[in-house]
């Protein structure tokens, strides 16, 4: 435990004294501050209508504004958050011929990973509040509406998801860290691998689809069934990549007026509006019921990336030369 | 020497596929002897050092640090134990304390107990002047001197060095062995140590063990050796000598 908590203090004094640290979240910063403010100034439109929507303080984060929404810049930007703080963990302190210096200290060798987990996940966690609490305040300037007890533990879920999701990355960069000896390597390596969840597994499960249930006209209008089992079986499969994950349910917690997280596929545009007019929000335990899954399938994922990375890990030998 | 023995290896034996780098080794060392561990590039040396460690496990034998069973207790030979790898790494872009102080912590050696220790090892080793300067600024004989009091830090009863002298000039090398010795000496640590500069290891070394192609040709002291592979008489028997014939005779 005493090693867990001296690799972890060193870590965390690294991030935060790090250059690529300061980067990026200036980028983030910035990127988030100006979402913000266009999504304020929408907002500030939308409440001079008559109409007035529910929950209007969550709208600063899930309003796609002119161009998109925090979460989906989150949902996006975040792995790369996660990668940049933990790809060359491991084989960094390799090349430097610090490994082995490390590993021969009294302390378990899982202590070495759990503690750059646990600072790149603080590190993380500050990044993420601290954007959070600037647009808070930044919205409250813009639209002049004080968040409920409600909003205030929704934000508080969407913080912990948001904090899930990057952390998965940063276990995901930590495993190829070990994995590969170069630095460049891993990097890529996590890369591809954002690009593969983000990109391909979304278009790949719809072509899956295709080919488990295939759907054509005539045989939807006779059958329903088979469009409902279609779009299921895209869902499913695309379900295996952490960004959707993510995605439904950060939609799910910080936009209560959706029921499911179903995308509303079978309803005409008339039905849909009508919905979206009188329906009333989804309770909080309900949302958090929903999405109770989604955070366990991202915890579990972690998880699994922690326990290959300890299989690989214990069995190397680290050699200074 | 004193009788207590520290290290003890009974059939040590590391396959890497159908390589042998270690052969059924059997040694004991005893407390604060200076033990120089000879043998060409690959002969199985760091692969040793390694097993002994217990950072690599051996494919068969049994070994025996200060009583401890390096595969099987890892954590409490590691305890008494110091290491200094050859070309040891340090975090570049720390100075001397910040990296001494980081090794204390994950010793989990109070602050209060790690703070004089490390002002007194960074004067032993010379490096007390330049508080400020980062290690990446260091020389070659300037790190090794670091490693050495990072070695020292947590008062271990045995150290291993692999390679300590290589790469230091005469002056630094020369430094580097006095500190060897005071080791032995004064405190009483037991020092194994890994070494191709076979002049050096001859000035320091109570015993010496010669390694070739993973297994122990020879083990003791060295005018003992001498007598046995080079005849009685010899007024002064050279490391050289005795190392080239068992080099050849390994060759063979």
């Amino acid at each position: 435990m005493k090693g867990l908590l001296s690799v972890y203090r060193k870590e965390l004094q690294d991030h935060f004294s790090s250059t690529r640290f300061i980067l990026l979240f200036t980028l983030i910063l910035m990127v988030s501050l100006i979402t913000a403010f266009m999504v304020g100034t929408g907002i500030r439109d939308e409440l001079q209508a008559v109409a007035k929507p529910t929950f209007v303080f969550l709208m600063l984060f899930s309003s796609p504004g002119k161009f998109f929404s925090l979460i989906s810049f989150i949902a996006f930007f975040g792995p790369l958050m996660g990668i940049v703080l933990g790809f060359d963990s491991i084989n960094r302190e390799r090349s430097a011929r610090t490994l082995s210096k490390l590993v021969s200290q009294p302390i378990y060798r899982d202590s070495i990973i759990n503690g750059k987990f646990l600072a790149g996940s603080i590190t993380i966690a500050i990044m993420l509040l601290a954007i959070i609490l600037l647009i808070s305040g930044l919205g409250l300037r813009l639209i002049g509406i004080i968040p409920g007890p409600e909003e205030i533990g929704r934000l508080a879920i969407y913080f912990l998801i948001s904090l899930f999701y990057i952390s998965l990355w940063l276990g995901i960069s930590i495993l190829f860290s070990v994995i590969f000896r170069s630095m460049a390597t891993s990097a890529l390596a996590a890369i591809a691998c954002w690009i593969f969840f983000s990109f391909f597994v979304a278009y790949g499960a719809s072509l899956a689809a295709d080919a488990i249930s295939p759907v054509d006209q005539r045989a939807t209008t006779s059958n329903p069934e088979l469009l409902v089992q279609h779009e299921q079986t895209r869902r499913v499969l695309s379900l295996l990549s952490p960004m959707t994950l993510y995605s439904e349910a950060t939609t799910t917690i910080l936009d209560p007026l959706r029921k499911t997280t179903q995308s509303l596929l079978l309803m005409g545009p008339l039905e849909r509006l009508s919905i979206s007019r009188f329906q009333s929000p989804l309770p909080l335990g309900e949302s958090v019921y929903i999405v109770f899954p989604h955070l366990i399938s991202l915890l579990a994922i972690t998880v699994l990336c922690f326990a290959i990375s300890y299989v690989f890990f214990m069995r190397q030998e680290v050699r200074s030369t | 020497m004193d009788g207590q023995i520290v290290i003890e290896t009974q059939e040590l034996t590391k396959v890497y596929g159908e390589q042998v780098a270690v052969d059924h080794l059997n040694l004991k060392i005893n407390q604060g002897e200076v033990f120089g561990f000879l043998g060409p590039n690959g002969a199985g040396k760091t692969t040793t050092l390694l097993m002994l460690l217990g950072l690599s496990e051996p494919t068969s034998g049994k070994a025996w640090v200060c009583g401890f069973d390096p595969t099987r207790e890892p954590l409490k030979v590691k305890r008494v134990v110091g290491y200094l790898p050859e070309n040891v790494g340090f975090y570049d872009d720390m100075n001397a304390v910040q990296n001494l102080k980081y090794v204390s912590q994950l010793n989990a050696i109070p602050d209060e107990i790690a703070a004089p220790k490390m002002e007194d090892l960074l004067k032993m080793v010379d490096l007390y002047g330049e508080p400020k300067k980062k290690v990446g600024d260091y020389s070659r004989g300037m790190r090794q001197r670091l490693g050495i009091a990072e070695v020292l830090l947590k008062d271990p009863q045995v150290v291993f060095l692999d390679e300590p002298t290589l790469g230091l000039d005469p002056d630094g090398s020369n430094q580097m062995l006095e500190l060897i010795q005071s080791l032995s000496r004064d405190k009483k640590i037991t020092v194994f140590f890994c070494s191709h500069l076979l002049e050096q290891v001859q000035k320091i070394s109570h015993r010496v063990g010669i390694m070739i192609k993973g297994s122990l040709v020879a083990v003791g002291r060295i005018e003992d050796l001498g007598k046995a592979k080079l005849g009685v008489g010899q007024e002064k028997y050279t490391l050289e000598e005795i190392y080239m014939k068992y080099f050849k005779e390994g060759q063979l």
